[in-house]
């Protein structure tokens, strides 16, 4: 009988690890004509860097090494990198560009065809605030994929703080504000709108925190936003007119949009592709996670799910003829 | 230029089953023709219309990947497979039916056997939902999964008790068992891949929009 390898894992071959590489190489030439340097980290870490506040992705892998340290296989590669950052460039100076191909690694849940071992390609940008910085990102995301040849992609993006501080404006308190955001972030708009509905908030406040997250397309609903959401609208604008042409035509503004990472603290991107049914990437702000490696500092990046962006590829293609 | 998706139709997981009738005639009165699905019991792709046909618990998997763009599916499986990313959009009223625990009619023998056992044996086809509302009351359950009708469990010994869907309650009744406790009301849910969710989002909200007038009215 065969040996097998561990759900979640695989093995690749010559002919798909050609095209990995091929689609590898055109994403490190983007990232290198854009001076984002390629690093490399290792793949066991020490627990306590995953559990700094800012809670971080959960590290699934957990071993002992011979003196009783508890070590972790990398849950993502954006931690290993702000440690990398806090280390080793505590004074140098200022934006930090790092890149990286490097596998991460988290639980599945059975018979999903979930990888617990996945190959990340991304970028970090340490010590670039918005808009600034995020529009450097977002434009080389958009670049990398297009050099990767995929034609239909669109890039959601949303802002992790446009929720909590409507909540805050209409007072809600904290109980209720958890519940919210978490069905919210669960996509669930029925528990959404259970909450927002046991609030027994006004007629126009209730409507405002149902309507919001389903708003979601172009530049043409940032237009006319008044009150509560004027601030977000601003932001989202000023990020707009910093996007070169090719970029802001692949934007889809989305304020539902928000990601289940600790870290995130402002703008969160991800990518979507029609021919392919999950989301091929994401990213976005984490201007305090530096913060709890020494060096606070505002940061930005994204990371491609390499096999995800592949199988995009080859359905595009193959609709393509 | 970028190229978009928007003139393509939805493609819309149908559930077959009790869901089924309900599901076409809201289907129909926002303006998609069912006929042929109707007239057709083994056929499961429609692509004129885009629709396919499933059992209700496939719905969400077939969203999930992306096979469809939305579905219409139960609570029920939804509660069942909260670990399946699609987003659940709106409650459409229809397909009423309540999770319950049940067990012969007489002295509880959940009580008896928590007392005495400090464990209760409880059948059931939703082992999630049944495990998370032990858990959820303090209880040390044994979750025995079974595939078919779930009423025999306790009349032939192998359960105390049931966690299982009932519209009627004449199928409990007619095995003298008796509702105990309810644990949720489900009803039909409309429920959108994340990707389609976006990136066909016009569509999307038109369809919402259109079943929001029906029910309404």
């Amino acid at each position: 009988m065969a040996d097998r390898i561990p759900s979640g894992t695989r093995d690749v071959l010559p002919d798909e690890m050609r095209e990995l590489r091929e689609l590898t190489e055109r994403m490190r030439a983007v990232f290198d004509k854009a001076a984002y340097g390629e690093v490399y980290t290792p793949a066991l870490e020490y627990e306590r860097t995953f559990t700094r506040d800012g809670a971080t992705p959960d590290a699934s892998y957990r071993l002992f090494d011979g003196d009783g340290n508890m070590l972790v296989l990398r849950a993502d590669m954006t931690v290993p990198i702000a440690r990398l950052a806090g280390n080793r460039y505590a004074t140098a100076e200022l934006p930090l560009r790092f890149c990286y191909f490097a596998h991460a690694y988290r639980k599945v849940r059975p018979q999903r065809g979930q990888s617990r071992e996945f190959l990340q390609a991304g970028v970090e940008l340490i010590g670039a605030p918005g808009p600034e910085g995020t529009a450097e990102a977002l434009t080389v995301l958009s670049d990398a994929l297009e050099a990767v040849g995929l034609r239909r992609f669109r890039i959601g993006v949303g802002d992790q703080a446009l929720f909590p501080e409507l909540l805050d404006q209409l007072d809600v308190d904290a109980d209720a504000r958890q519940l919210l955001l978490t069905e919210l972030a669960a996509g669930d708009f029925v528990g959404v709108e259970r909450e927002v509905r046991r609030l027994k908030l006004q007629g126009a406040e209730a409507e405002l925190l149902l309507t919001v997250p389903r708003m979601r397309g172009g530049a043409e609903i940032l237009d006319g936003l008044t009150g509560p959401l004027a601030h977000a609208g601003t932001g989202m604008r000023a990020l707009l007119e910093l996007l070169p042409e090719r970029v802001a035509e692949r934007v889809i503004f989305d304020f539902g949009l928000v990601r289940d990472l600790g870290y995130y603290t402002a703008a969160v991107f991800e990518v979507y592709d029609p021919a392919h049914g999950l989301p091929l990437g994401s990213g976005g702000r984490y201007d305090h996670l530096l913060g709890s490696f020494g060096r606070e500092l505002p940061a930005v990046g994204f990371a491609l799910d390499v096999e995800r962006v592949h199988i995009a590829l080859a359905a595009e293609e193959r609709e393509r003829g | 230029m970028v190229e978009f998706d928007q003139s393509v139709p939805l493609r819309i997981a149908v559930p077959r089953g009790a869901l089924f009738n309900d599901t076409l005639d809201l289907l129909e009165r926002v303006g998609i023709d069912t006929r042929e699905v109707r007239e057709n019991d083994r056929k499961l792709l429609f692509r004129d219309v885009g629709i396919i046909t499933m059992r209700p618990s496939d719905v969400p998997t077939y969203v999930a990947a992306g096979a469809a763009d939305i579905g219409i599916t139960g609570k029920d499986v939804l509660a069942e497979q909260t670990e399946r990313d699609v987003h659940e959009l709106a409650d459409l009223g229809y397909g009423r039916c309540t999770m319950i625990v049940a067990s012969e009619a007489g002295a509880d023998p959940v009580a008896d056997a928590l007392r005495r056992l400090g464990i209760v044996k409880i059948a059931t086809k939703y082992p999630k939902i049944a495990t998370e509302h032990f858990l959820a009351t303090g209880r040390q359950a044994e979750i025995v999964e079974v595939k078919g009708s779930v009423e025999l469990a306790p009349l032939a010994g192998l359960a105390d008790a049931i966690v299982d869907l009932t519209a009627t309650g004449t199928t409990l009744r007619e095995n003298n068992l008796i509702i105990r406790e309810e644990i949720l009301v489900c009803t039909a849910r409309l429920i959108a891949n994340p990707v389609a969710d976006r990136l066909k989002a016009s569509a999307i909200d038109a369809l919402l929009a259109k079943i929001a007038d029906t029910v309404e009215n």
